[in-house]
């Protein structure tokens, strides 16, 4: 018997052969490429919706859609101003209402609660994001709005002297009820978003607090509330990003009034809501306009996202130093890398 | 109860009653802040089952198509089958696209893009799609696959409407997953000499699968509820198909289209619909919380 020889090779006898390395270098592409893709994708949403709203723009200016007051289908004169005002006015009374109550039960789960309650109380709050946006606006429609119609009429009357809130009559759709649905929607975000940055409050400051004397109320407002505050905005933020976006609920619940709204209690519009309705039906320059109302729309959830992850990452870059100027010793092995 | 003997040596130390009066208020305001956010709940329930229920019992509710007819009380209104079928049809569909390639962008941005730069840009653009509003995925379907092509709506179109939807929650969850898997169980199988793809598929994969199923049933869910991406891509449709190239129903857009209606019993049908979604999308999130429970990484 010959001396077996081994199979001539370029590399090394641990280096495997050209095909056996060929799945692995394919897999690393096809997934770089595949990650690739998703960029694309948001690029092509961008130039794919400015083209179809391009005749609206040619026609009123980007600026003129956006901020003139004249959305009239019937004489082909679109401006924006009133369905944007919609939205920001919806969204607000969202963030009016749903913002405490959403940072109090997360104070409440984490600081609060006793441990047997506290899985119970978080799971039915993250129940509420479950539900899904068509059936709040169902129960908004036919159970909140019709029974919370005399509070809202007392409520303007009684406050008439306020601008914007008293007087006039209230309708049944209206500005404030989209308003509120939509605060209870976003309350789980808001709350999760708070439970996680108030879960990450270092233990020893709080032990400190109350160690110093400090009731359980003092212990939260000082060592909490500050260590957490730039996070609460950003989970505001994204729940402003969420109202802001959201159609079916308010489309249910604004009514259809493309006028520049007189007070809180009567029906509005707003940009998502425009298109949910009136899409359908929409021809030409009325169709190019409605493009043109969801790109505004985009752009404005993009803002507001974009500004909830600024803050995230401004936050946790300055409480990562605050955190090493405190323990310069132990400072620089803790600090997590890439952490977002 | 040794407290009070010690509160009582400490007597001088003890905050002030203005200071406890002040923790006792803000800690009551905390709690009824906390039972306001729960009373929605207990009243969307309570009205879904009241008035789901009663329409859930009317005959043919599930087994009947709609009719369209919706003028006409005396006249039988139909049931919800298309819709139930349709959303399982076009969220089967969603799945079956936004899964593999949600997990495969995962698996990039854990297993090889870790730390890049341009990892830290395709994750900053998977936040960008988490907050596009649902509608402006609508939108964009019907740009591409409707005005593109000048064809109609289709039920394949509202899937991949759906998969858009569901592609970002998908990533970040099985992200979050991936993770939590020991780099030394990866290392541990690259000593021993397997390629990485192999390590991947026989190691990664299997380990994090339970944990990422979480996630997928999570976006599921949330595919399953969505009305807006439905309403020009898919349209509706009165009867139930199994052929996703053409118009198909959904519960969500039956729902939308029966809240408009002033008949009653057409109104009716809206709560059983709702009762019906509600019902499917609590059942999906139960399961992940049993299946997140089950799993190892957490």
């Amino acid at each position: 018997m010959a001396a077996t020889t081994l199979p001539a090779r370029d590399g090394s006898l641990l280096q495997r052969s050209r095909a056996a390395r060929a799945p692995d270098s394919a897999l690393k592409w096809g997934l770089t490429i595949l990650s690739g893709l998703i960029l694309l994708l948001i690029l092509f949403f961008f130039i794919s919706l400015y083209r179809q709203a391009r005749p609206a723009f040619a026609q009123f200016g980007v600026f003129g859609f956006t901020f003139d007051n004249n959305w009239n289908v019937s004489h082909n004169e679109f401006g924006a101003l009133a369905l944007l005002v919609g939205t920001l006015i919806t969204s607000g009374v969202a963030l009016i209402i749903g913002v405490p109550i959403a940072v109090a039960t997360a104070i409440y789960i984490t600081e609060l609660a006793p441990r047997s309650i506290r899985t119970p109380v978080t799971v039915l709050v993250e129940l509420l994001a479950a539900v899904p946006s068509v059936v709040y606006g169902l129960w908004g429609i036919f159970v909140l709005a019709p029974h919370l119609q005399g509070i809202e009429q007392w409520f303007a009357n009684t406050f008439s002297f306020i601008p914007f809130i008293g007087g006039g009559t209230v309708t049944i759709p209206n500005l404030f009820i989209a308003g509120l649905v939509l605060a209870i929607m976003i309350l789980p975000i808001v709350s999760a978003i708070s439970r996680e940055v108030m879960s990450t409050v270092p233990p020893d400051q709080k032990e400190a607090m109350l160690g110093l004397g400090a009731t359980r109320w003092e212990m939260i407002r000082t060592a909490v509330l500050p260590y957490c505050r730039s996070g609460i905005t950003s989970g505001a933020m994204l729940g402003l990003g969420r109202a802001i976006g959201e159609t079916i609920a308010v489309t249910i619940l604004v009514g259809d009034s493309p006028l520049m709204p007189k007070h809180l209690f009567e029906q509005g519009y707003s940009l998502a809501a425009v298109i949910a309705n009136e899409f359908g039906e929409a021809q030409g320059l009325h169709r190019s306009a409605l493009f043109a109302a969801g790109l505004v729309l985009f752009v404005l959830t993009l803002l507001v996202n974009g500004l909830a992850r600024l803050i995230v990452m401004r936050s946790s870059r300055s409480s990562r130093i605050k955190r090493q100027s405190n323990a310069p010793a132990a400072g620089a092995a803790e600090i997590p890398v890439g952490a977002a | 109860m040794a407290a009070p003997t010690v509160s009582e040596s400490l007597g001088r130390f003890a905050p002030s009653p203005a200071r406890r009066r002040k923790d006792r208020a803000a800690r009551t305001t905390i709690l009824v802040a906390t039972l306001v956010a729960l009373v929605p709940l207990a009243f969307i329930l309570y009205f879904l089952l009241s008035k789901g229920l009663s329409a859930w019992f009317t005959s043919g509710f599930f087994t009947t198509d709609p009719t369209g007819n919706t003028f006409f009380a005396h006249s039988s209104i139909g049931g919800i089958k298309s819709a139930i079928l349709g959303t399982i049809e076009m969220v089967a569909l969603a799945s079956v696209i936004s899964i593999p390639l949600g997990v495969g962008v995962a698996l990039w941005l854990v297993e090889y893009g870790r730390g890049t730069i341009y990892a830290n840009v395709v994750r900053f653009f998977v936040d960008v799609l988490t907050g596009v509003p649902s509608i402006i995925f609508g939108l964009f379907i019907y740009i591409v696959l409707i005005v593109g092509t000048g064809s109609s709506y289709a039920g394949y179109k509202g899937a991949l409407a759906l998969s858009l939807l569901m592609l970002p929650i998908v990533i970040r969850s099985a992200e979050v997953i991936l993770l939590l898997i020991p780099d030394s169980l990866r290392e541990s199988a690259l000593a021993l000499g397997a390629p990485r793809w192999k390590v991947i598929f026989s190691v990664v994969l299997p380990t994090a699968l339970p944990g990422m199923l979480t996630g997928m049933l999570l976006a599921v869910a949330r595919a399953a509820g969505e009305t807006a991406p439905l309403l020009f891509t898919a349209a509706a449709t009165n009867s139930t198909t199994f052929n996703l190239g053409g118009f198909m129903n959904s519960l969500p857009v039956q729902i939308y289209n029966d809240v408009t209606s002033p008949t009653p019993s057409v109104v009716n049908r809206a709560w059983g619909a709702a009762l019906t979604l509600v019902a499917l999308i609590f059942l999906l999130n139960l399961v992940a919380r049993l299946v997140s429970r089950r799993s190892r990484l957490r």
